[in-house]
């Protein structure tokens, strides 16, 4: 117990120190780096890094799938795991609804890609709130069970029924239209084609950067917040006066719609999609992103998913380990840092005490366990009350 | 649709119960741990997975690959299960000293313990991918399966009632088990109230372990049993069965043996009805809306919670 407590406490908390430095950049300082990242962000397709990161493959097409598309869902997820606390198993089942909403309307209506994506949106989003109804009033492990349950129906429904094609799918689908004459810095960023991935990158980008904004901004809302007292203590957060049932469907939709969002955007550059581009194991793969990057911490969440979609495509040996290396990392990061690679700072302290959406495991069995309540000395110390006081402050006033 | 569900009303009913045994065998395991530690083992399907692969592995070292008769099948039927058994019971074991108990004595939270436990799962999963291969494996036929006698459109096989009589058995002895030993009253009191069962004198780390090694025995058995039912085997094959046995657990009132049984054969039923009804290829969309469904309308299910007395 103490070694792997010591474990714990030699992790350098990078967080603890960038973060309270981050809080102390005026705006200007602040938007300055967003400014910085969303350029970088714009040059990173180009070839020169592209030979660095992945030799063996178009660095483009990579960055657009998977590395683009597991973080849009990502986000998505975290909004439902790391902000509400839910733990939703079929999240793939969203990114489906939004790949077929597309592939569907667009080949058999006719419709465009830009009617499409709000549509896709608002179905994925009636999905979320169809299945959230009945099964957000369970307990929390419950509900893992049953969205894994939603996931395979979605999946196998679509291979069964021949209006999405069966097995083999729906293909070709049409790509956004084109409008081959805007030119950015040498490259056509709105020509929609079959070979550059890069224009396909720019609009993921673009809807990774809004996707980012509300999520920020719902974040600090009333929304969020309730999302963070649910989180930490449902029973309490009920008897605060918070609307829970309601508030949890709202997450639910939130991540519902991203995903489909992510699913349309997905299927407009793949021309083709089948069922078995939606298996339950693309589910599992974006909740580790969203667990080892840190859930409820944007940046570890993007970091997360980045690394799980690009560690395959660069070491290429790597392919055939994959699952089983991630699988092996979420029990060691259970066991030795629960709150992920660049944790939320919230999320941590509740972490450490051993609370956290569902109750806690030990608590209930061993009363020797469940009576210690963990300070995190780091933690406690690696936010002077100025910090966080100032911080209260800015978000009253946001 | 409905002359197909008459049709085949009672193949439907014997496959159903015949499949409807295995979910429950494998659904105690789930029902005990989460009894005792209100926790959904995810990685109980891998533990009952890697028992079908001992069970294969066991059936080539002895190099048996035809159909037995008289005692030897008696002997190799054993040897199967024992040794399946062995490999879940160890599995499990070692899953919770892994996987679990370093977070139970953190007192992490639930949600941590399920992600740890999903990990698992997805690990022993790979190894055993990586290292049999994707692809299904057959296990060779240890028994000639006899037709002993029609009851309609459904035959009565010999594998069928082995199936299902063992399960039954299995059970019966649990529940005997859990109520008159007392390591049996050990683990009630602990999933009634932990706190009062340590002050009681329970050890509670020796009631867990002893949950989850009961609980790799009994999936030892279903997939010995699956074994010499199915004759196959795969990397995967305990994902799908693992959901439709905690949904078996469910159903039947989750922390209750008897009803895990219960819960086992009707989910067999209703399923190899729909799927009658449907057509096969939905016969997993309808387990998955089973579960829903008893969830949404009444997630005590048939004979309600009963080894933990409803905590909250």
């Amino acid at each position: 117990m103490s070694t792997l407590t010591g474990l714990r406490r030699r992790f350098p908390d990078f967080m603890g120190i960038t973060g309270s430095w981050w809080d102390r950049t005026p705006w200007f300082g602040r938007w300055t780096v967003y400014l910085l990242l969303i350029i970088g962000a714009f040059l990173l397709p180009s070839e020169t890094i592209g030979s660095f990161m992945t030799p063996e493959s178009d660095w483009a097409s990579v960055l657009f799938y998977p590395i683009g598309i597991y973080v849009l869902l990502a986000i998505g997820l975290n909004v439902v795991v790391g902000q509400a606390g839910l733990l939703d198993l079929g999240y793939v089942a969203f990114f489906a609804i939004g790949a077929y909403a597309l592939a569907v309307f667009a080949t058999k209506r006719g419709w465009s890609f830009w009617e499409i994506v709000p549509l896709g949106i608002i179905i994925a989003a009636a999905a979320g709130a169809i299945l959230g109804a009945p099964t957000l009033r369970l307990r929390g492990d419950y509900l893992a069970i049953v969205t894994l349950g939603f996931g395979e129906i979605i999946r196998i429904t679509a291979n069964n029924l021949n209006y999405t094609g069966g097995p083999r799918g729906i293909s070709p689908i049409p790509h956004p239209p084109s409008q081959p004459d805007v030119e950015v810095g040498g490259i056509k960023i709105l020509r929609y084609g079959v070979l550059d991935a890069r224009p396909y990158y720019y609009l993921l980008l673009v809807a990774i950067i809004l996707v980012i904004i509300i999520v920020k901004r719902l974040e600090r809302s009333r929304v969020g917040r309730s999302w963070s007292a649910i989180r930490e203590d449902e029973d309490a957060a009920e008897l605060m006066g918070v609307p829970t049932f309601k508030f949890k469907i709202v997450s639910f939709v939130m991540g519902a719609s991203i995903g489909g969002l992510a699913g349309v955007i997905f299927a407009a550059q793949t021309t083709s999609i089948t069922p078995v581009n939606f298996p339950f194991i693309l589910s599992a793969l974006i909740l580790c992103a969203v667990v080892l990057g840190g859930s409820g911490n944007l940046l570890g969440v993007i970091l997360g998913a980045f690394l799980i979609a690009w560690l395959p495509e660069r070491f290429r040996g790597f392919e055939e380990y994959r699952v089983m290396v991630f699988g092996a990392a979420l029990v060691i990061m259970m066991i030795v840092r629960p709150e992920g690679l660049l944790p939320s700072r919230q999320r941590r302290a509740e972490l450490a005490e051993g609370t956290g959406g569902m109750g806690s495991l030990g608590g209930e069995v061993g009363a020797v366990a469940g009576q210690r309540i963990e300070v995190d000395e780091e933690l406690v110390s690696g936010h002077p009350p100025e910090v966080l006081a100032g911080r209260d402050e800015r978000e009253a006033g946001a | 649709m409905w002359n197909d569900f008459t049709q085949q009303f009672w193949s439907s009913t014997i496959d159903g119960l015949t499949n409807g045994a295995i979910y429950g065998l494998v659904a105690m395991g789930y029902t005990l741990v989460y009894g005792v530690l209100r926790l959904i083992n995810f990685a109980h399907s891998e533990v009952f997975m890697i028992g079908t692969f001992a069970a294969l592995g066991a059936l080539t070292l002895f190099g048996i690959d035809s159909p037995q008769s008289g005692l030897a099948l008696v002997g190799v039927l054993l040897l199967m299960t024992l040794v399946a058994m062995a490999a879940s019971g160890g599995t499990a074991v070692l899953l919770e000293r892994v996987a679990y108990r370093p977070l139970r004595k953190r007192g992490a939270s639930r949600l941590a313990a399920l992600i740890s436990a999903i990990g698992a799962s997805f690990f022993l999963q790979e190894v055993f991918a990586i290292w049999q291969g994707r692809d299904q494996l057959s296990i060779p036929r240890v028994m000639n399966k006899d037709v002993w006698f029609n009851i309609g459109s459904g035959q009565v096989r010999n594998d069928k009632v082995l199936v299902i009589v063992a399960a039954i058995l299995m059970m019966l002895a649990l529940d005997r088990f859990v109520n008159t030993t007392r390591l049996g009253r050990g683990i009630r009191a602990t999933a009634q109230d932990p706190d009062t069962a340590v002050l009681m004198g329970v050890n509670i780390d020796r009631v867990v372990l002893s949950t989850f090694l009961i609980g790799g025995i009994l999936a030892g058995l279903a997939a010995a049993l699956y074994g010499v039912f199915f004759e196959l085997t795969q990397y995967n094959v305990g994902f799908l069965l693992g959901i439709k046995a905690f949904t078996a657990a469910v159903l039947g009132g989750i922390g209750n043996i008897r009803g895990a049984l219960i819960g086992g054969l009707v989910l067999g039923l209703i399923e190899n009805y729909g799927a009658s009804i449907f057509g096969t290829q939905w016969l997993d969309v309808v387990a998955f809306s089973v579960l829903v469904l008893v969830l949404m309308f009444r997630p005590t299910g048939i004979l309600g919670e009963n080894l933990q007395r409803a905590r909250v």
